[in-house]
């Protein structure tokens, strides 16, 4: 398959081709396919999920920052064999997909995010609200994250954080 | 209310004493227990880390926190001082700072407008002396008597402490030779904050305090090093405390591998699995021994941290009877190079409310408090290496959490 050319492309078909990234991307983490997770990024990516509190200061610390795809998968490994938490369901509601800057190689996103997770009480909370700042890139297997940051303004935590977002 | 209903819930039950040490669940779910706890423990006799003074550098920078439940504010005045005052107004009780942090050259509370120094001092309260002949504050009004409640204000190695009381002992002398030392260890340099992470744990935090003095569970509980293959089995460290039990030093030494034979009946004892990307594990060598884990836990709300390279103070903010706020600052030190910082960075992944490490903890205090609350009669069970508060040079004790109910129970009278 040939690689698409986000220049050639009209802003209704990038627009299309983002969002459709974006919804596959909250769909595979809410139906639990987390071992697909990573088949979302390049090799050489960066995810990083860090408090709006910390963004906003130009400090670096992060919940989660993986620099290459291999980190995204001990994350999935450590989630499913080794880590120890409470069994919770995400529900990711995405708005405001916002294009912000377009080259022939990489398209710079911002979008709204919400995860509502539900614990095995039933009861269904707000447990993280925030935004992305995608960049993504074209491969041979579609669009592709090269970078996912979610800047997340809940910055307090309710318990932990073992799912990715 | 009866007196037999007031006694029942104002007094805690201890079991009689079997040699080993059992602790009453009550005292993790009684709000009355919660509210003698902040008179006696929080704005009693006992220091309270508030800040680091990395995080308030500039004169008039600030932060608002809290000593238990109380909210405070630590502030830096024009002579580098640092004072801590309790961050309710002194006319009619409102926060005179609602931010996180930030830099003011003095304070000023909305709600009338009363303004203070960065001390505490009263400078400023507006129409004092009326309008056009109305209203104004008495005349024997004096501003001098009308300051924020100001606390003692300690610090070493650049952790900032304070305190309610004007009788306990120097804040050196409260943390011990053993804490001082600990401190002094790992904060040898100017320290460069590099973040905050907030938990919300719905627990007790003395469950916490327990945890944090705990090492019986590192290897059964946080199963990420096993899991990976990369458990060092009968790991050698030291599991101490101060002369007064009530700080608690685990820590733990690099690489002294040995058996596996002790561990081959443990949940997750296997090789199947290895790091996709070790570079997460990646470190540098950065202290003089060879200790790659400390967890000091000093009474009652501060752990400091060094797990490889990371470094961090976790603070322990109380929400009630059945919840914390657990606040994580991870910092580095100012000569730090690039590439000392990335490893440092990398790392956290490791700690923090995400961390590979670290996220069970607050999982461990959720379950617990759940299923304590109706169990009021009954105590737990703490006996692991003989049930006292004794210091062992290894880590399959929990004599720590002894020393740690020990003091509790001399703070508290019970
Ligand atoms: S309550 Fe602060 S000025 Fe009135
Ligand atoms: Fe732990």
């Amino acid at each position: 398959m040939a690689i698409l050319k986000f220049s050639d492309m009209t802003a209704m078909e990038l627009q299309f081709q983002v969002e459709k990234l974006q919804s596959n991307y909250v769909e595979c983490i809410d139906d639990d396919r987390l071992e697909q997770w990573p088949e979302f990024f390049v090799e050489d990516c960066l995810y990083q999920i860090i408090s709006r509190e910390n963004e906003d200061r130009g400090l670096p610390v992060s919940a989660i920052v993986c620099d290459s795809n291999a980190m995204l998968i001990d994350r999935i490994v450590s989630l499913r064999n080794a880590n120890v938490y409470a069994e919770h369901f995400y529900r990711h509601i995405i708005s405001n997909v916002n294009i912000k800057g377009v080259t022939d190689e990489v398209v710079s996103v911002q979008t709204n995010y919400l995860v509502l997770q539900t614990r095995l009480s039933g009861a269904t909370e707000i447990y993280n609200s925030g935004k992305y700042l995608d960049e993504i890139v074209a491969t041979e297997d579609g669009l592709k994250f090269k970078q996912k940051k979610a800047v997340f303004d809940t910055y307090q935590i309710q318990s932990l954080m073992v799912t990715p977002i | 209310m009866s007196t037999i209903l007031k006694n029942k819930f104002n007094e805690v039950n201890w079991p009689e004493d079997r040699g080993v040490c059992e602790v009453p669940y009550q005292v993790f779910t009684d709000k009355n227990v919660y509210d003698s706890e902040q008179e006696k423990i929080f704005r009693g006799d006992n220091w309270s880390f508030v800040a680091l003074e990395a995080e308030i550098p500039e004169s008039g920078d600030y932060k608002t926190t809290f000593i238990g439940d109380t909210p405070v504010i630590v502030m830096r005045d024009e002579e580098g001082q640092v004072n801590v005052v309790v961050n309710s107004c002194a006319h009619r009780g409102a926060a005179v700072c609602r931010e996180l942090r930030g830099n003011k050259p003095n304070l000023e509370c909305v709600y009338h407008q009363w303004a203070y120094n960065l001390k505490g001092d009263l400078i400023g309260v507006p129409f004092r002396r009326g309008i056009q002949g109305n209203g104004g504050m008495p005349k024997d009004f004096k501003m001098q008597e009308h300051p924020l409640r100001k606390l003692r204000v300690g610090s070493v190695a650049g952790l900032v402490f304070a305190t309610f009381s004007e009788t306990v002992e120097s804040l050196e002398d409260y943390l011990g030779p053993m804490t001082v030392t600990a401190i002094k260890r790992i904060c040898s340099k100017p320290i460069k904050v590099l973040g905050d992470q907030r938990q919300y744990i719905k627990g007790n935090w003395k469950l916490y305090a327990e945890n944090t003095r705990d090492p019986y569970h590192a290897s059964l509980l946080h199963l990420f090093h096993m899991t990976f293959g990369l458990y060092r089995s009968s790991q050698k460290g030291v599991s101490h405390m101060d002369d007064t039990k009530r700080h608690s030093m685990l820590t733990a030494i690099k690489d002294s591998d040995d058996s596996t034979e002790d561990f081959k009946n443990m949940r997750s004892f296997n090789t199947e699995f290895k790091l996709n990307d070790p570079s997460l594990l990646a470190g540098r060598k950065e202290f003089d021994d060879d200790v790659s884990l400390v967890i000091l836990a000093v009474f009652p709300n501060l752990v400091l941290q060094q797990i490889a390279n990371t470094l961090a103070v976790r603070q322990i903010c109380t929400k009630g009877v059945d919840a914390f706020e657990l606040v994580w600052t991870q910092f580095g030190f100012e000569d730090d190079d690039k590439e000392m910082q990335a490893i440092r960075l990398k790392q956290g992944n490791l700690i923090g409310p995400a961390g590979l490490i670290s996220m069970e903890d607050g999982e461990a205090v959720e379950i617990v408090h759940d299923s304590v609350i109706r169990e009021q009669d009954k105590s737990s069970y703490i006996a692991m290496g003989g049930g006292k508060a004794e210091n062992v040079d290894h880590l399959v004790s929990e004599g720590t959490i002894v020393g740690f109910w020990k003091y509790y129970r001399e703070a508290m009278g019970y």
